[in-house]
């Protein structure tokens, strides 16, 4: 019988080495003639142990990790084929505790299937929530998505729900599905994984939004950045089209939908969802004033669901196995499960797939295990680089949208990345300055001139020209820059800064030593 | 709706008016008919301008302003609109790369790792900074904010190659393999 070895196309095992490791491992099958096939499987997210390769053996999956192209050759010879023992083998990839202790509703299928074949994907449970939304009237899909909890996450944590009745309570001939897959927060990359290691859970939750709103075309906006996430985004969408999935009968039904993957060019600020609309529509990504609501006048000014990646990734489940199911995880109004990302200086980085609730503390020392040099950990930024950066004494908020809210920060697409202790406070709040520069879109004052201003203010501090003054200051313009921005990049550049400077004073005072020298 | 061949013709008379001053006829009228097969791809989509800015880059390696009039007249906007969104957009360039071109993330999660180290050790090695092309044309160095490759920081891309955990080994193939 032939052997199927898996050998991640994940974009961070390929920057691992994965490509050279798939190829020395079909040189020994054919050196070796041997009967085993190579599927190229999405990431677990246990990115210490990438490139992982795993082996269906009789007794189930058997992995092996950190795999390097040198060690092909020693793995065949240890007849990894039947799970063989070696220096590298992980045993079973489920039982490690990083994956055991998760609870992967919306990550169900990555790393395990191959993300590219739609019988894989049927047979592991997909497909099975867009047969029943076929059947359902709209407004009765729509209700479930609601009922369920599920709230944004690609960072603002709005009901998704409600912006589906919106659009379809808004009557129009066309309406759009658009998929914000402009991942551009540092230390996210859970779109990613989904679109490169399981895109028909995406293409299934696009299609139900349709289907519940009455939308006959869908977009995913997807950054530039991520090349191997569109070649398996169109992958999908191409068997996903000659099996009807898509099309002018979806599974049969009298709903026609299809989905176009269009790239982004560079620019942040388009995860925005109305620059993003500009961009889709060909414009200059500049932010649009709301009202009117993407809800009512959207993509070429018809009604339109915008959502992010793991939000439509997560609607799936929900109609398959029903609201309550979903909405039974989670804590207070954070309903359903978070894919945490545990990024930086982190000593297991990667995703991790839990029910909100956790604390801060807990994701960071006992899942992510401190820092990867085993310095201190002194600060981590959570949620993207408008993320309030959190200090120790604060490592015991639980992940939910309301209590991070409460202690000035917030969950966003819900990257962590930790930093040790030779991180520079006042360096970070500089830098939290100069992207919102770079990256502003220049349409209001408060962002493209108060990130600039900022940066110069805290240039001063450096140079210790009056520090107590430009501390001043800079409160001063996060104020003008939090209220008067017409969206998050230049609304929430002040969360960065301004709590390096609540949590971490000292490092924005006057450096004694140079002080001393002067 | 105008026939294709007339379609054509009118776009490639005003590419001529437009912007034949600025080369020889010769390269004019190549990226002239180069541009015009890759507007005429997205003829039938909706919002057709940055799918055709990034075909246009991905023919010459960088969006030539011969090829502005004839995006413009061909989707009947104004020059200054097809520049205005052209250089909106971080990826676009006005002019052509080095050979290579490396993205270096600059972004919090590789800055936690050492990026600024890496960066300023490549800059040594590569002789330029950030967004300079190397004198021999051999490598264009670009920062970049975010490749997703956070959980295994410090990132950069190569010619589209991703590469994770840069470290002084990483490096130094980096600069070999731009220089060969």
């Amino acid at each position: 019988m032939t052997v199927t070895i898996y050998v991640p196309r994940d974009s961070g095992a390929l920057a691992l080495g994965a490509e050279k490791v798939a190829k020395a491992i079909a040189e020994e099958i054919d050196k070796r003639k041997l009967d085993a096939r190579i599927v190229r499987n999405g990431s677990r997210g246990l990115y210490w142990l990438e490139p992982m390769v795993e082996v269906e053996t009789a007794n189930g999956r058997i992995a092996y990790g950190p795999v390097g192209a040198k060690d092909a050759a020693s793995l065949f010879d240890a007849g990894f084929l039947s799970g063989g023992a070696h220096p590298l083998s992980l045993g079973d990839p489920e039982k490690l505790p990083f994956l055991a202790k998760q609870t992967r509703l919306t990550f169900a299928r990555v790393g395990i299937i191959d993300p590219v074949s739609l019988d894989d994907y049927r047979a592991h449970g997909g497909l099975a929530g867009l047969e029943k939304a076929v059947k359902l009237e709209p407004a009765a899909i729509v209700e479930q998505v609601t009922e369920s909890g599920l709230r944004g996450r690609g960072g603002a944590g709005f009901p998704t729900g409600i912006k589906w009745k919106t659009v379809l309570d808004t009557p129009g001939e066309v309406k759009y599905i658009v998929c914000n897959a402009d991942e551009g927060d540092s230390g996210t990359f859970s779109d990613r994984m989904i679109m490169e290691g399981d895109p028909f859970v995406l293409i299934e939750g696009m299609t139900i939004a349709a289907i519940a709103v009455g939308a006959s075309k869908g977009y995913i906006y997807l950054r530039s950045e991520y090349p191997h996430a569109e070649k398996a985004l169109n992958e999908a969408l191409a068997a996903a089209r000659k099996a009807g999935v898509l099309g002018t009968s979806v599974l049969g039904s009298h709903h026609a939908f299809d989905i176009e993957v269009r790239m982004g060019a560079g620019a942040y600020v388009c995860g925005e969802e109305t620059s993003l609309l500009d961009s889709l529509e060909g414009k200059r990504g500049e932010v649009r004033a709301k009202p009117p609501l993407p809800a009512h006048k959207g993509l070429f000014g018809k009604p339109t669901v915008i959502n992010n990646v793991i939000s439509l990734a997560s609607v799936p489940i929900i109609l398959d196995k029903g609201a309550t199911f979903y909405k039974d995880f989670g804590m207070g109004r954070s309903r359903g499960t978070i894919p945490i990302q545990i990024a930086g200086n982190a000593k297991y980085p990667g995703l991790f797939e839990a029910a909100f609730g956790l604390t801060l503390g807990e994701i960071v020392d006992e899942i992510g295990g401190g820092t990867a040099n085993g310095r201190p950990v002194r600060a981590v930024q959570v949620g993207g680089p408008l993320g309030a950066y959190f200090p120790r004494a604060l490592f015991d908020t639980p992940f939910d949208y309301e209590a991070f809210a409460a202690k000035d920060g917030l969950i966003g697409h819900a990257g962590v990345v930790v930093f040790d202790d030779t991180v520079d406070m006042l360096k970070q709040a500089r830098f939290a300055m100069e992207f919102c520069a770079i990256e502003s879109c220049g349409k209001c004052t408060p962002c493209r001139v108060g990130s600039v201003r900022g940066v110069e203010t805290l240039d001063r501090i450096v140079r210790n020209i009056e520090p107590e003054k430009q501390v001043a200051l800079v409160t001063d313009l996060c104020n003008t820059m939090k209220f008067g921005s017409l969206c998050a990049l230049g609304g929430f550049t002040p969360y960065p800064v301004m709590s390096a400077l609540k949590h971490f004073p000292e490092d924005f005072r006057p450096h004694p030593m140079q002080e001393a020298a002067e | 709706m105008i026939k294709k061949e007339n379609f054509v013709l009118s776009i490639v008379k005003f590419a001529f008016r437009e912007g034949a001053a600025l080369t020889t006829p010769q390269a004019s009228t190549e990226i002239t008919a180069k541009t015009l097969a890759v507007v005429e791809a997205w003829r039938e989509a909706e919002g057709p301008l940055l799918p055709i800015l990034h075909g246009v880059q991905e023919e010459f390696g960088y969006i030539p302003n011969e090829a502005l009039p004839v995006i413009a007249n061909a989707l009947n906007l104004s020059r200054a609109d097809v520049y205005g969104v052209m250089s909106f957009y971080h990826d676009f360039r006005e002019r052509p790369a080095g050979r290579h071109v490396l993205k270096l993330c600059q972004a919090e999660s590789c800055q936690a790792m050492g990026s600024d180290a890496v960066a300023e050790k490549l800059r040594k090695l590569l002789g330029i900074d950030f967004n300079e092309t190397a004198k021999d044309g051999s490598v264009t160095l670009e920062p970049v904010y975010c490749l997703g490759l956070c959980a295994c920081s410090p990132s950069a891309m190569l010619d589209g190659e991703v590469i994770g955990r840069l470290d002084e080994g990483k490096v130094n193939e980096i600069v070999a393999e731009v220089r060969a």
